[in-house]
């Protein structure tokens, strides 16, 4: 059975991040535009020393707990570089934009751009807007497309077994505050999104210690390991390790949906050198985004092609990708 | 007490795990759980593997999505095509495939489909749109007062654009149908705690009475589930069948008295099809005839062509625990969460996706 119908539509659950958006980049995209920087699919491409990366941004609601869609759209292409061992310099910022938007509304949006680009450090170096009729957009859609220099050398066949796995705080706080934040549940929480650029933060921790990061967005945890992992080893996680916020914890219980799928946007899952983990993992805590950084599992020969997670039970449970989208238009 | 992580105690369930190990029993035993949220949280934290090995989990009809048969799914989808329709529904209903599409294939062809998380979401849809707007009714006891209460609010503020497609199915003739089997054997019932929270324990009190076999009330966090597995083999161990109560910080035996009003006031007893059971006799709620009005089957008609099922899917069998979902040989190839060929595949409450995704 084809695994791509071409009478087949578009469906949500294709931009969801799981096994469906795999699909349609292996059979649709990568079928044509095939070649040796994009044949890597990693989240960006390395171009010499240079590293190119570029994300679209629809989130729904534009305005949430922690941040915006102009916060996304600055921490979302930084993290993409920061991931590939990059340092970020400039940015490009597209915009498509409804007509009869509130320009108070994108006002809002390009300060906050402005700031946390500053922040970073990072410029904004060119740009383009185009504007759509009304009810053919969604108020705004916005691209970044991000160029930084590769500082460290980093790569899916550096991880080996024996590594250890460290996530830089605690998951599900953007996917649970958007969910949150559309009010469908009238419940209050001081919920925020863990919406920000991680270059400040890992800077610090780069060095040859450093064996591959990725930051967990779409589909959360279980969708980057699932990535991530190979069919000569697996990854074992811990759950008991797996840093979850008390109210996130209970919205997730109370929804059904499992914690490590929901979206972070200021969180990295980094894959570092077994005995130098824990110096890392200082270096991590000294920083406020790296506050809750914990060593969630390790990179293990004792299974293969898997990513298995040790529950509290103390049974085990096979990690697999999350299949559809668990909300829509989270980032 | 923040009731998860006291509930979850590694210690704990391993003592658990232990204690029933103690408990000889020579013959083999089958407990069968009938809700989704039991199949869910036992492979969640595999509480499966601290079973002794002659202790069997089944899981039986209790995924509200896989229970509904492709006629109804067919009929929704059907209406979805219509002009002057918005269906509002619970997410899981969006990609079970009915015998020749779906409802998030039809969203993606254009029709009027909304996921809400309760049913009264539907009325404020409702007063903004002069379409009609259905609610997909489907679930057990559980979803019914919620269901119910949404009807008879849109009698008082008099909302005529509001409709259900009546779909809710009850637990008790369901359980008796499988006991009835002589195909299918169950030593022992691991009673819906969300279901027995409305309706009490006490319309379940025939199954040890007349058919000799264990049940024990169960919540849904791996404590819970221990205990009421343990209350299930001590009953079977010492033939003294009955319904034990393990869930008493949720459940009472006679249920939440203000649901069950609702329910009877809005619904009735009707004989519904069950997919791979058949139609069972008041297994199902239909309106009650002054509420009838609200039955979008008798505002529009709806013609759909015979429903029919892929000929490998045994979604049925799985349901009445015959097989285990990688007996079926759509497992794993082609069906799978992403390619889901039967509902049990779909839902995440279902069984095939429970053992897919879990192990």
């Amino acid at each position: 059975m084809p695994i791509i119908n071409m009478d087949d539509k578009i469906l949500l659950s294709h931009g969801g991040g799981g096994k469906k958006t795999q699909d349609l980049i292996r059979h649709i995209f990568l079928e044509k535009f095939s070649n040796e920087e994009l044949n890597e699919l990693d989240d960006g491409a390395v171009i010499g020393d240079m590293i190119i990366t570029t994300d679209s941004f629809v989130v729904n609601p534009l305005f949430f707990p922690g941040g915006d869609i102009g916060k996304l759209s600055i921490s979302g292409t930084v993290n993409d570089i920061v991931a590939m061992g990059g340092t970020p310099l400039f940015l490009s910022a597209g915009f498509i934009i409804e007509e009869g938007f509130p320009l108070e509304d994108l006002k809002k949006i390009v300060d906050s751009m402005s700031n946390e680009a500053k922040a970073v450090p990072v410029k904004i170096v060119t740009g383009d807007t185009k504007v759509v009729e009304k009810g053919k957009g969604d108020g705004i859609y916005i691209n970044t497309t991000g160029f930084g220099k590769k500082t460290l050398e980093l790569g899916l066949e550096r991880i080996k077994p024996g590594n250890k796995i460290i996530i830089t705080g605690t998951v599900g706080d953007h996917g649970a505050s958007i969910l949150l934040s559309r009010n469908q549940f009238e419940i209050e929480s001081g919920l925020k999104s863990d919406c920000a650029p991680l270059y400040g933060l890992l800077k610090s921790i780069l060095s040859e210690d450093i064996k591959f990061m990725r930051d967990p967005t779409r589909g959360g945890l279980a969708a980057v390991l699932n990535e991530i992992v190979r069919k000569d080893w697996g990854i074992e996680i811990f759950e008991d390790k797996i840093p979850i916020r008390e109210d996130v914890k209970g919205i997730c219980e109370m929804l059904g949906i499992d914690p490590i799928t929901m979206a972070n946007e200021g969180k990295m899952v980094i894959f570092v050198e077994g005995d130098r983990v824990e110096e890392t993992l200082k270096t991590l805590h000294m920083h406020p985004l790296g506050r809750d950084a914990s060593i969630i599992g390790k990179v293990t020969d004792q299974i293969k092609g898997r990513v298995v997670e040790r529950t509290v039970a103390g049974t085990t449970r096979i990690i697999d990708m999350p299949s559809g989208e668990s909300l829509p238009r989270i980032c | 007490m923040k009731y998860i992580d006291e509930f979850r105690d590694a210690e704990i369930l391993r003592d658990w795990g232990r204690k029933i190990s103690l408990i000889k029993v020579s013959k083999s035993i089958n407990l069968m759980e009938v809700c989704g949220t039991h199949t869910v949280s036992i492979h969640r934290f595999g509480l499966h593997k601290l079973l002794p090995e002659n202790v069997k989990h089944i899981s039986g009809p209790g995924c509200p999505v896989c229970v509904t048969p492709n006629r109804y799914i067919d009929e929704a989808i059907e209406l979805s095509k219509m002009e002057d329709i918005t269906i509002v529904t619970f997410g899981d209903m969006v990609r079970v495939p009915g015998s020749r599409s779906s409802l998030e294939k039809e969203k993606a062809e254009g029709a009027d489909i909304k996921v809400v998380y309760s049913p009264l979401d539907s009325l404020k849809i409702a007063e903004e749109t002069e379409k009609k707007v259905i609610f997909l009714a489907v679930g057990f006891e559980t979803t019914a007062p919620t269901i119910a209460a949404t009807v008879a609010e849109a009698r008082k503020r008099n909302i005529r654009n509001f409709f259900i497609l009546p779909g809710n199915k009850t637990m008790p003739n369901a359980m008796r149908s499988l006991l009835k089997d002589r195909d299918i054997k169950i030593d022992g019932f691991l009673l819906p705690g969300h279901v027995t929270t409305i309706t009490g324990f006490r319309e379940y009190e025939f199954i040890p009475r007349d058919f000799g076999v264990a049940c024990a009330v169960s919540g849904f966090e791996p404590a819970d589930i221990m205990l009421a597995f343990n209350s299930l083999i001590n009953q079977i161990k010492t033939e003294s069948p009955k319904v034990e109560n393990v869930y008493q910080r949720s459940v009472k035996r006679d249920g939440n008295p203000y649901a069950k009003v609702y329910i009877e006031r809005v619904f009735e007893p009707i004989n519904s099809e069950w997919r791979g059971l058949g139609e069972i006799e008041h297994s199902g709620l239909g309106l009650k005839d002054e509420f009838k009005s609200f039955d979008i089957r008798n505002a529009v008609k709806i013609d759909i062509p015979e429903p029919f099922e892929h000929p490998g899917c045994r979604c049925g069998d799985v349901l009445k625990g015959k097989i285990n979902p990688s007996d079926c040989p759509l497992f794993g190839d082609p069906c799978t969460p992403d390619n889901p060929i039967g509902p049990c595949m779909v839902s995440s409450e279902g069984s095939c996706s429970a053992y897919y995704k879990y192990g």
